[in-house]
């Protein structure tokens, strides 16, 4: 079940913390990857890191706009024709209560987590029309339901991606393209690492699980999304969050 | 017939799954020939591949029969 064998797929944020779980629990089911990020060095050492054969690098500056709309017509030519899969995971955060975000913290923010995605998906639709078959899949966030103090801008481009994604959903469910979203939890990364020890306290009794997730968590329900086996699925969010909201 | 006409209904046959004889130049893609608007977005990538035009939004939208179609086409191919 879930072989992704034969399959290619752009995964953007790639060489972060989710996004290279999400990358390499592709690959594993034998997908071949275009996996993409801003920073060049970091995807290519991400891109050595991975290993086997027939992936390649794209980088791209997802707040630029004609980059965007640049990458999946790119990614189509080096996976050679085909974009079974897309992965929306990279995200941006530019946190500061409401009172005090500037017009560029929330610009930025809803242009590169909800913007770059929409204009992914549109070229993204037209190979996958044509394959009658498509994969999308959205990394959201916990708080994108529920929100969180800081987050006005994050959470908005969370829950955005949410409804973007049912309506596509809708439109393309004919051609058998699905689309939906993964939402994370509080998940282990560099940046949960470095909190001091009594705030991870505090987190984790938040979490009926008792633990943060890790990247795997996440990367085990995008491989079932953008299997063949999820085809019936469609206008979704699966959250992973070890019961910390349950919606 | 001239052979733009051909090769668009031979799309058209093929893209909507209707009969041959059904696709008159009259016909509407939606009104006579059962497309929906996402029937219509595919058609209209087909032509572009076919023929080597670029259709753009504007002109695609007043493409309602397979005359409109056949006569765009005539007048923007190389």
């Amino acid at each position: 079940m879930f072989d992704l064998t034969g399959m290619t797929a752009l995964v953007t944020g790639a060489s972060g913390g989710i996004g290279s779980a999400i990358a390499k629990g592709l690959a594993a089911q034998g997908a071949r990857l275009a996996v993409s990020g801003s920073n060049v060095a970091k995807l290519e050492a991400f891109l050595t890191e991975l290993g086997g054969e027939g992936h390649v690098a794209v980088p791209c500056d997802l707040s630029d706009a004609a980059a965007v709309d640049a990458l999946v017509p790119q990614a189509v030519a080096a996976l050679g024709g085909r974009i079974d899969v897309l992965v929306n995971n990279a995200g941006v955060t530019r946190d500061n209560l409401a009172m005090r975000m500037k017009d560029d913290e929330w610009d930025q923010v809803i242009r590169v987590n909800l913007e770059a995605a929409f204009r992914l998906i549109r070229a993204a639709a037209k190979p996958m029309m044509k394959q009658r078959f498509g994969r999308v899949i959205s990394i959201t966030s916990v708080v994108g339901q529920t929100g969180n103090p800081g987050q006005a801008n994050y959470a908005a481009s969370k829950a955005g991606l949410v409804g973007m994604s049912k309506a596509l959903a809708q439109e393309l469910a004919s051609r058998n393209i699905t689309v939906n979203c993964v939402a994370p939890g509080f998940i282990r990364s560099a940046m949960t690492d470095g909190l001091p020890e009594a705030q991870k306290t505090q987190l984790t009794a938040r979490i009926p699980a008792g633990d943060l997730g890790t990247g795997e968590d996440i990367a085990a329900a995008v491989v079932y999304l953008a299997s063949k086996e999820a085809g019936y699925v469609t206008g979704q969010t699966i959250h992973v969050n070890g019961g910390m909201a349950m919606v | 017939m001239s052979e733009t006409a051909d090769r668009v209904k031979k799309i058209v046959v093929e893209h909507l799954g209707v009969e041959a004889d059904k696709v008159t130049e009259d016909a509407s893609f939606i009104d006579d020939l059962g497309a929906d608007s996402l029937d219509i977005v595919e058609l209209v990538m087909a032509f572009e591949e076919e023929f080597g035009v670029e259709i753009p939004d504007d002109a695609a939208e007043k493409i309602s029969t397979v005359k409109d179609a056949i006569t765009y086409i005539d007048e923007h191919k190389g």
